[in-house]
Parts: structure tokens; sequence; C-alpha cells
């Protein structure tokens, strides 16, 4: 059954996609919701939250806000805190109660925005969707209002990473490594979206000649600074040397041809059924499978979104459905939370993905780029 | 090392207020809500996990359900949680009904061995839809009527409008008892998460009449948790538990008694004497046990050396309780950190008003508490209070620790000591979720 599970964890939602996307860009994100969508974000879903603080909130909204639709409250109550707290933006964005009854984010946003004249964001995220959609509807919406348009193009060849956020690669040492590959490589970074980089690296991301998307969450971003910038971009995570040399091998013929290119999508098909499976978001789990040193495919939840995928990649609904699929794989590479519903006999790989879950395995998740990389998948 | 890229310009005002100026019983505005990351404070999940051989079931949003489930795996007990993620369809036509039905009959029907008790959880949405939830409970029963189905609720969006969702948990918790014939002389510890501490007096004073006690945190098995209904005399504590006691001995038409936690010499001996009379029996003296707690505070007095405490609310319930009678021995109590009191602390709260008008209250939830600077040098009763002033020395505790009457207050008197002399992890301490569960984190 669709949306059902006996034993699985669930994916972070959309709310923890844009807290998370937008924590470190000096704004005030505030979740209109009742109680729970902060504390479990704060706890779950942000490694960040005890020693880089910064202002996500809830609007603590009640059954009586809920019943007259006094939305005034959660704007003087926003009003008030950014007065004191001097936010460099605000992000509206809401919970399953404001989706059941309506809640117009947009219109909340364009009134704040008005009386306090700081910018404001109005999100239409519903607790319902997957992170995937609330990080990649934050990052698009960001830049759509921050991106300076009169930039002149960095002199150097330089790349923005679209996508980062803890969700996918969880503290700063994946990022870190991932950035320094990519300057080893020749590149200079304009930006990180968005961990790591400063506001003002983000408003001149129009400086970069090219784009990596590290996530499904950074392909939003990426349509909108190929529209507005023309800027192409390469999908996929720089795992393991020979992916990661392809990867910025694409990265300079798109810089060059101006054609975005999923380079996490060009994996040969496994001669056999039962391969290596890897479970997990569509360009995290497609760059592992073309860096594999063994051929795999990809499961992807129907949950995330899946992009990019090829013939012998497969989308799972539920529970049910993943236990077949991972039935018909000769071993499995997974969030170790997926572990109770794979069939005796099938091999287990464990790789903790924290939008899965948590904070559980947090300590266990490799470095996977560079030369330093760490073991725990076999990579070439 | 994290390192701060987006510095943000901060107010630096605190929002304390002195006692004296307080206002009773919520000091602060209700505004937008901060959440400290100290977690020991039990949730709906870790109650619900007390009921042995039950099974919880959720249905509701998925940014919702990812706090319990990940609640559950993180004290290792996924194979007692389940879900089902309501979406947008859902809202249409008879959705959230079927979500319940169809949810709960798959996941049941691929269980080889059904659990004896399922705790079905309802959210804010179905509630605000009208779903006729005791027709959806009713449908369960008939589809398996081996199991016993409780309806529990998460629903923060209610939590000012009659019972909060942690004083409905505690409620629910014990629907599952049916009417049994009395045992007497058996009591029982209703709505308690924590067990009640062994050797408190008034233990040892339905002991010494032949009172058996039990409490739903000792309980091993489904039956014994069943055994609970034969209880002839129901007994509660904390504030949060005693709605709980009072349906429930409505229900089974038993006693209930409200021995409130205290810190106030007057009210424990009250206690006490609440306790003997329905009892039948003479109240004990409780001299000896006073002067033992007397002297356990002069000895932890003598240790802290004037140094200051602060307390917060996941604590103890009874903060301002707790406070004055710190004051009245001498102790130098700075700060109190909460959002609001429970109608028991008025009389100790108008105390402290009088008597220690410098104590700040502040608030936990506050936007500003966020960057407020910290204390640094307290000595902390709670994990929400170290955190805030940042002590590695406070008192990892809470709901009162199961500490109860003078005995209580002299073991409280211990700890104190102990966190004076022994530093603690204060992230690593308080990151943990429910207190006294298991936790896979190290």
């Amino acid at each position: 059954m669709k949306n059902c599970a006996k034993i699985l964890s669930i994916y972070a939602s959309d709310t923890a996609g844009v807290c998370s996307m937008l924590y470190e860009l000096g704004g005030m994100t505030i979740v209109h919701d009742a109680s729970g969508c902060n504390s479990t974000y704060a706890t779950h879903d942000e490694p960040r939250w005890y020693s880089k603080p910064a202002m996500v909130y809830i609007s603590a909204l009640t059954e009586m806000d809920v019943i007259m639709g006094n939305d005034a409250k959660l704007l003087e109550d926003a009003a008030r805190a950014a007065k004191e707290l001097h936010p460099r933006f605000i992000a509206l964005c809401g919970s399953p109660m404001p989706c059941m009854t309506g809640v117009d984010f947009p219109a909340l946003a364009a009134e704040l925005e008005a009386e306090t004249g700081i910018p404001v964001l109005g999100l239409q995220t519903n607790g319902i969707g997957s992170y995937i959609t609330g990080a990649g509807k934050a990052l698009k919406m960001y830049l759509e209002r921050f991106a300076r348009l009169d930039v002149q193009k960095n002199p150097r060849l330089s790349v923005n990473l679209l996508g980062a956020t803890p969700l996918d690669f969880s503290g700063s040492r994946q990022i870190g490594a991932i950035k320094e590959v990519i300057r080893q490589s020749g590149f200079e970074l304009q930006s990180c979206m968005a961990m790591d980089s400063s506001p003002e690296e983000l408003r001149d991301c129009g400086k970069a000649h090219v784009n990596l998307v590290l996530s499904a969450s950074g392909l939003p971003a990426a349509t909108y600074l190929k529209e507005t910038f023309g800027i192409p971009f390469a999908a996929g995570v720089p795992y393991g040397e020979k992916f990661a040399e392809k990867l910025f091998r694409d990265l300079r013929k798109s810089a060059e041809d101006g054609q975005d290119r999923i380079s996490c999508a060009d994996r040969p098909a496994p001669e056999k059924e039962k391969c290596l499976a890897i479970i997990g978001e569509s360009i995290g789990a497609a760059s592992l499978a073309a860096a594999s040193e063994e051929s795999a495919k990809i499961f992807v939840p129907q949950a995330l979104g899946p992009i990019f995928l090829q013939e012998q990649d497969s989308v799972f609904a539920d529970e049910d459905e993943i236990e077949i699929l991972s039935g018909k794989a000769g071993a499995i590479l997974a969030d170790p939370m997926y572990q109770p519903v794979i069939p005796a006999g099938t091999v287990f790989h464990a790789l903790p993905h924290e939008a899965f879950s948590g904070r559980c395995y947090r300590e266990m998740i490799p470095v996977l780029t560079g030369k330093n990389r760490e073991s725990g998948v076999q990579l070439c | 090392m994290l390192k701060s890229l987006a510095p943000i310009p901060v107010s630096r005002e605190i929002p304390a207020v002195s006692i004296r100026d307080a206002v009773f019983p919520a000091p602060f505005a209700s505004g937008l809500e901060y959440s400290p990351p100290a977690r020991g404070a039990w949730n709906i999940v870790h109650t619900g996990m007390l009921i042995p051989e039950s099974h919880q079931i959720f249905i509701c949003a998925r940014g919702c359900l990812r706090g319990v489930i990940l609640t559950a795996a993180e004290m290792c007990a996924m194979d007692r949680m389940s879900w089902t993620a309501i979406d947008e369809q859902d809202f249409l036509g008879d959705g959230l009904e079927r979500s319940v039905l169809e949810g709960c009959t798959h996941i049941l029907q691929k269980m080889q061995k059904k659990p004896r008790c399922v705790l079905v959880f309802f959210s804010c949405v179905q509630l605000f839809a009208g779903v006729d939830i005791p027709a959806l409970m009713e449908e369960l029963k008939r589809r398996f009527p081996e199991v016993d189905f409780v309806d529990c609720y998460m629903h923060p969006t209610m939590r000012k409008s009659g019972l909060t969702p942690d004083q409905k948990m505690r409620v629910q918790l014990f629907d599952a008892l049916r009417p049994l014939p009395i045992r007497p002389r058996t009591a029982a510890w209703i709505g308690n998460n924590l067990a009640t501490a062994q050797n408190t007096e008034s233990v040892d004073f339905l002991h010494a009449h032949n009172w058996e006690l039990r409490d739903l945190p000792d309980c091993r098995t489904y039956d014994e948790y069943l055994k609970l209904a034969e209880a002839e005399l129901l007994l509660t504590t904390l504030p949060a538990a005693r709605p709980a006691g009072e349906i429930l001995a409505e229900r089974l038409n038993r006693m209930h008694l409200h021995l409130g936690l205290t810190y106030h010499p007057e009210e424990i001996r009250k206690n006490m004497t609440i306790l003997a009379e329905a009892l039948h029996a003479p109240a004990p003296d409780l001299e000896k046990e006073e002067a033992a707690a007397e002297k356990a505070l002069a000895e932890a007095k003598k240790v802290l050396q004037g140094m200051p405490i602060s307390i917060d609310y996941t604590a103890t319930p009874r903060p301002a309780g707790l406070a004055r009678l710190l004051v009245e021995k001498g102790f130098s109590v700075e700060r109190l950190y909460l959002d609001a009191m429970v109608p028991e602390e008025e009389p100790h709260f108008r105390w402290l008003q009088a008597n220690a008008p410098t104590i700040q209250i502040l608030p936990t939830v506050h936007p500003f508490m966020r960057f407020a600077p910290r204390a640094k040098t307290a000595l902390a009763i709670g994990q929400k209070a170290a955190y805030f002033d940042e002590t590695p020395h406070f008192v990892n505790m809470i709901e009162g620790g199961g500490l109860y009457g003078f005995r209580g207050i002299a073991e409280l008197a211990k700890l104190l000591i102990r966190a004076e002399q022994e530093k603690k992890a204060v992230e690593q301490t308080i990151r943990r979720k429910g207190l006294g569960c298991e936790s896979c984190l190290l």
C-alpha cells in the first residue's frame, strides 16, 4: 500500500528542506505550524543546530488561529521578531494545517514585506512533500529574489554547487571534500548552495560559467540560472576518482558549449539483473552507481521525485515494493534503516543518509570524495 | 568546528523578567517559538512505549511522522512503530478515513504475530476534518478482534484547548484497561513516565499497611499492564497525570488521590494525611524524614557555597516550588527557565515575588533565546537550564526524577552535590531523547 510502512523510516519533509537550504543565509525562516515541525527539524534534520545558530522558528499556531483564519498573528509576531533580530530576509512556509485551510503564503509574504521593509519569501509548502521539493523551491526562490543580474563573468572558470544541504551531505566534511576536489581540478568555486558559502557568494552566482547539481533539490535553481544567466549544468556528485574526473570533464564541456549534461546518468546497463542496487536520492545514488567498481543500478523512492533514471533503474512507492525489488538485486547499498525489509540472503551494505535516518548513524557517514575518501563503498 | 559564515546582527536584550514583575501563570507573550536542543523530556512515543507488547501506528503528514518515527528509531524500537502518510489527495472525499483503515489493516496483516495492543495516533488534520474516530476504532476492532486498539493523539494545534497532548496521552495510556475485580489493598501510580522511587515515605506507608503498589513503568508484560485495573486506589503525583487518574477512576469506579509532587513541607504532610485518611490509618509522623531532608539540604548548601542555581520546567513541573524550598534553605537561586506555570505553583510564585524578587524568569521558546548570552556560572537543575547557562554542572532530571516527599528532597540534595562535583558533557547528554529510555546515540 502506498504511503504506508510497517517498519521503514520516512524521508524528511518539505519544511525541513526549506529550513535546511536557507539555514546559513542570514534569514529568518518561519514554519507556520503548531509545534512539532521545528523540534523535529532541529533534532533529526539539522546537524548545525547546536553549534551554528540560525533564525528558524515556528509560528506556534493554535486551534483558534486556524478556525478564525487569524493570519494576522503570524504577521505581527514575525514583524516583532524581525524588528529586533534584523534578518536579511524572512521566509514563510506552511505545514499540514495551513495547507488544509488554504493559507496563501505568497500573499502573506507580500503583506509582511510591505509592513517590515524586509524581503519576504512565501513558500507554499505543506509538510506533506519531501525535503527535495522544499529545498528546491527555497533555493530557486532565494535566487530569483537575490541573485544579482548585473554581474560580469569571472575571468577564471568558475562553478556554483547547487543542492547542498546536510540532509544529503550531513556535516561539513562531505561538502568540504567536494569543494577541495573541485578546486584541485582547476575550477574556481563561486558558491556552494547552500553550505559554507556566504549570502554574497550566492548573490554573485551569475559570475559562474557552469553549475554542478549535487542533488535533485538543486535542479529548480539550475533551471532558473540557465534561463536567467544562460549557465549550463552538469549533474552528479564527484564520488571516487574516475567518476569525478568524468564529471569535471563534463563540467568543462558544458561551460564551453552551454549544454547541460546529466553525468550521473551516463552509466552502462549492468549485464545481469542481480547486480548491486543503490537506494537513495536520484543524483546521489546515480553518482555512486556511476562511481562503483561493479556495475550498479539505482532504486529511487517515489516520494523523492525521481529524475534522470536509466532503463535499469527503478522507482518504488512503498515498503512492499522495495522489498520485492531488493529480492531481485545481487546486493543493496542503502541507509541502514532499509535493512529490515531487505530479504535474507541479499547482501546489504550500509551507507547512512541523514534525510532518512536523521542523526542515528550520523557519525558513520563516510567521505566518499577525493583521495582521502573513507572506506564503506568500493569506488573506482 | 563549524564556523558562522553569515554573521547575524542580533539583539543583545535578554527577554528576562524579574519574578517581582512577572505575570502568573504565563510571564511572556506568545509569539514565534524556538526549539532549544535539550531533548530529555519524553514525547508521546516514549510514553506510549510504556505499554508492554504494544505497537504504535501514526497516521499523519510526513513532517509530523518524521519526528515520531525517529524517536522510535533512536530508542531502538522501530519494530514497534508503523505509519501511514497522509497526502493531499486524502483531504478529498473519505480519503482521511480510508488512510486509517487501509493503512492499519495493511500493516497488521503484514505482522505474523499480532501485537496485543495497537495505539493508533491521529493528528490535527483528522480532528479538524471531523473524522469519526470512534467509528474507525470500532471498525478496526471488528477487523482484528484479538487486538486492543487505543485512539491516541498528536494534536499540538489543540494544545491550548482542553487537555494538552501530554495530558491526553497519559489519559489514553490507560484506555485499554478493562474493569477487573478489585484486588484489595492494591494501589497503582497512574501517569508517571518514570517509576516512582521505591524508598519514599508514602510507599513505605502503603507497604506498612500491607498495600501492594503497581506502576506502569514496572510492567513487563501486557497482562501485568491489564492488571493495573485491579487496583483499588489510583494515585497521581504529576500535574500532567491528574486527568488520567480522574478519568480512569471514574471509568473503573475506583478512588483516585492526587498527591501532587511538591517541595513544600506542609504540602508533603498534607498529602500524607490525605493518603492516611484513604487508608483509614493514622498519618505517620514525618519528623525524622523532614529532619533528614533538611540535613541533606544543609550539606548541599555547604558544598555549593553560594553557587548560583537555575531551574527549568522540564526538570520538575514545580520549578517555583523547588525554588522556594531552596531559597528558604539559603541557596542562591538566580534563574527560572519556564514559559508557563501550573496552577499549583501560584502560592510559591507569590512567595518568591515577596521574598526573592530578583530571581529572573527566562522563557525557553522565545525567539531571542536563540542568541541569548549565557550565564556560564550556574549550577543547573534540568537540561534546558544547563543548555542556556552553558554549564557542565547540572542535575540531569525530568518530571521530578521520580523523587517524592521528604526523601525525594534528600535525594535531590545529593544530586545537587554530585552536580557541583562532576562535570557532564552538555551537548552529548542533552541531545538524547527521552531521558531514561534506550538511545542509539553515543
